[in-house]
């Protein structure tokens, strides 16, 4: 195990980030991403982590990650819903790792979903 | 499933569903090559009748859809590898679930990212259950509990991207050297 005293620091940097958070309730932007079999299967894993891993380098303070099971859309899966205060939800659909970088950039920072990747624009071809 | 850790991911969501307070996941590899994974939950557990039909992939809790396929393909996957999968279950006690591989089969799936495994399960569910890790092989083993981790943190939560990176590379670091290979 990493020493607990490296654990110890980072907590300290993370409680200052969470009471800036608290300041601004009703700000956070959720990240819900399918965790079920068939999610898990086609590679839900490594798109969670690339969420953790982009929200972390880019240090953003107000995006929580969270997992929901199967909503029956089995053949579109990795699916990531990203839930904007304000806004309508916006679904993506066969995510990969590779994509999770334009959706935190444009998206999620830059408040423009990345329509090429939407259930919307998958379904309609 | 493309390797061992995805289906120990999709197994323990069972636990967790099942109200597990604590899930235990153990990862041994013998001298012989026999790998055995074994996930213990102190959920609802099963009645016998749900036991005796869960390796069917026509046996689900979820009311959605009339399949679940967790279960049947791991355990498809263990036969093919010249093991098996068997489960025990106490209804109000909890699921004891072993699977086991014979790593030198052509079969056998490779294990797998299981320190992302690991780090996905205590960060998706930050509160509850409590998760524990052992692994072991020829060359070491170690150790790993959520509830440790929570007193060091006081009160911060698992799934702070910060905390989240940190377990991910310190179960990196002990479990790599054990199994050896590359993780995928």
């Amino acid at each position: 195990m990493k020493s607990l005293a490296e654990l110890e620091a980072i907590r300290k940097k993370t409680l200052n980030r969470i009471n800036l958070r608290k300041e601004d309730e009703g700000e956070v932007t959720r990240v819900v991403i399918g965790m079920a079999t068939c999610g898990i299967a086609a590679g839900a894993r490594p798109v969670m982590l690339a969420f953790m891993d982009e929200i972390n380098k880019r240090g953003l303070n107000h995006v929580t990650v969270s997992q929901t099971g199967c909503i029956g859309m089995c053949r579109l899966e990795p699916m990531v819903d990203v839930i904007v205060p304000g806004q309508d939800k916006v679904t993506y659909v066969h995510m990969s790792p590779e994509k999770v970088g334009r959706v935190v950039a444009e998206h999620i920072v830059n408040g423009r979903p990345v329509a090429e990747y939407t259930i919307g624009a998958v379904e309609d071809k | 499933m493309r390797d061992i850790s995805l289906h120990i991911l999709d197994l323990m969501q069972n636990s967790i569903r099942a109200q597990a307070k604590v899930v235990s996941l153990s990862v041994l590899l013998d001298e012989k090559g026999l790998l055995t994974v074994v996930i213990e939950d102190d959920g609802t557990g099963m009645s016998e009748e749900m036991l005796s039909r869960v390796a069917s992939p026509f046996a689900t809790t979820r009311t959605t859809r009339k399949v679940g396929l967790g279960i049947p393909m791991m355990a498809e996957n263990c036969r093919l590898a010249g093991g098996g999968l068997s489960i025990q279950s106490t209804l109000g006690k909890g699921t004891k679930l072993t699977a086991v591989m014979d790593t030198a089969s052509i079969d056998c799936l490779p294990l797998g990212d299981l320190p992302g495994t690991v780090t996905t399960l205590v960060t998706m569910n930050p509160d509850k259950p409590e998760f524990t890790l052992t692994c072991r092989s020829p060359k070491g083993e170690m150790a790993f509990d959520t509830r440790e981790i929570k007193e060091a943190l006081q009160g911060v939560p698992l799934n702070e991207p910060e905390i989240a990176a940190w377990i991910q590379e310190s179960l990196r670091e002990e479990i790599e050297p054990l199994f050896g290979g590359v993780i995928l």
